[in-house]
């Protein structure tokens, strides 16, 4: 995947390399803005089962800053943001391939450097007995439980 | 024996004439007997899907897993353009301008209807509001609803946003929306049942090709439905995925 570049980016930003579970490299570019999660909407994606996305809703583009087009095909840890701990992917994919469901908190990366914080819910896609892919939905969390992860995610590395 | 036919109990009284003309529609379509069957609430409806008596439903999409994993029934259509939305709103007198602003606990006034209740309390939850912090009042209509509001008896209500915003002016002028969704994806759908599996195709083509002949279109007209649009199975198969995602 392609590292982020400086254009896209807005306000100052700090560089990171991220390194993904199938060893590939990222260096992302990340400011400290928010955007806050719109009232009433939900962020929904899916999937194929080696988590490339085949389905995002007008919500995630809007809220990811990428196009649909950038999205589809991508890998969904595009998203991912350096203050997420590697244990909560992990433990993430191993919940999901057992073919349970999986709730976290989650801050993601937007494509101009900012951020988001959401609830987010993943749950596999069982077709005849096979995970055939996953479905994500993210809704708005509490103030008080993004402040809980704040002061949790930076001891989990 | 007649087939038995049945809608989502979340339906007014308003709305039912609509059904029983689509109900004559169908056996004419079809050629064949077809009982209407009404439900005063879910749970009854519940059992009747569970003993088999049900053969087309026009379901609540929270029933929509059950119906399909369990019980072999198949989506045929949707009506254009009809999402299920839901709105959180409290008395117009009270100091809550937001969701994030109603206090630790609250009586919250609601439906049995499910996925409206299960939209409300997922708007519910940036305010930390759960189960655990809510004392429910659960009314038999949106309008029961709105006079909880009015007469000071619950903090908040959940509705669904057609039925908020059918609400009489003077009564939605008492009244303050805190949030309305857009989930866009979360849709009542038509429903057949195995012993009518045969019957899918020749129903299907029927449904979709009302618009196009003068009955079907009166017919839509009386359900307040443009038209019925197709619901395969793998988008059925995405509302369940959906619906799980919520169900904690």
């Amino acid at each position: 995947m392609q590292d982020m570049k400086p254009e896209d980016i807005v306000g100052a930003y700090r560089e990171h390399t991220l390194v993904h579970f199938d060893g590939t490299r990222r260096k992302v570019l990340v400011t400290d803005i928010e955007s806050p999660f719109p009232d009433g909407r939900l962020i929904v994606s899916r999937t194929d089962a080696t988590g490339i996305i085949t389905h995002v809703n007008q919500s995630f583009v809007e809220m990811s800053g990428y196009s649909r087009d950038e999205l589809i095909g991508a890998p969904h840890y595009i998203l991912r943001h350096p203050d997420m701990p590697p244990a909560a992917f992990a433990d993430l994919w191993e919940t999901v391939q057992r073919g349970e469901k999986w709730q976290g908190y989650v801050k993601n990366l937007r494509k101009d450097g900012g951020y988001y914080w959401v609830k987010a819910t993943v749950i596999p896609n069982i077709r005849n007995a096979r995970i055939t892919g996953y479905t994500s939905v993210r809704r708005k969390p509490s103030r008080r439980k993004i402040a809980e992860c704040m002061r949790l995610y930076p001891t989990l590395f | 024996m007649p087939h038995v036919f049945t809608v989502s109990p979340d339906f007014t009284p308003a709305h039912l004439s609509g059904w029983f003309i689509f109900n004559t529609w169908l056996q004419k379509t079809l050629d064949e007997a077809f009982h209407l069957q009404l439900f005063d609430d879910f749970h009854s409806q519940r059992e009747a899907i569970q003993a088999d008596r049900i053969d087309l439903i026009y379901a609540n999409p929270y029933d929509a897993a059950m119906l399909v994993r369990q019980k072999g029934f198949k989506p045929l259509v949707k009506p254009e353009g009809k999402a299920d939305e839901a709105v959180v709103a409290v008395n117009a007198q009270s100091p809550y301008l937001d969701v994030e602003d109603l206090p630790g606990s609250i009586k919250l006034a609601t439906t049995e209807d499910p996925d409206v209740h299960m939209m409300g309390m997922i708007m519910l939850e940036p305010a930390d509001l759960d189960a655990s912090t809510i004392e429910m009042e659960i009314c038999d209509s949106y309008v029961l609803v709105a006079k909880k509001l009015l007469n000071g008896n619950c903090d908040a209500g959940i509705f669904l946003a057609e039925a908020f915003d059918n609400l009489s002016s003077v009564i939605q002028k008492q009244l303050r929306a805190l949030v309305r969704s857009q989930i866009q994806v979360i849709h009542h759908a038509l429903m057949i049942g195995p012993r009518l599996a045969d019957r899918r195709d020749r129903l299907l083509d029927a449904l979709l090709a009302m618009p196009e002949n003068a009955k079907g279109e009166s017919v839509l007209a009386a359900l307040n439905i443009s038209r019925w649009e197709l619901v395969d199975e793998e988008e059925m198969e995405f509302t369940i995925d959906l619906m799980d995602t919520f169900v904690n």
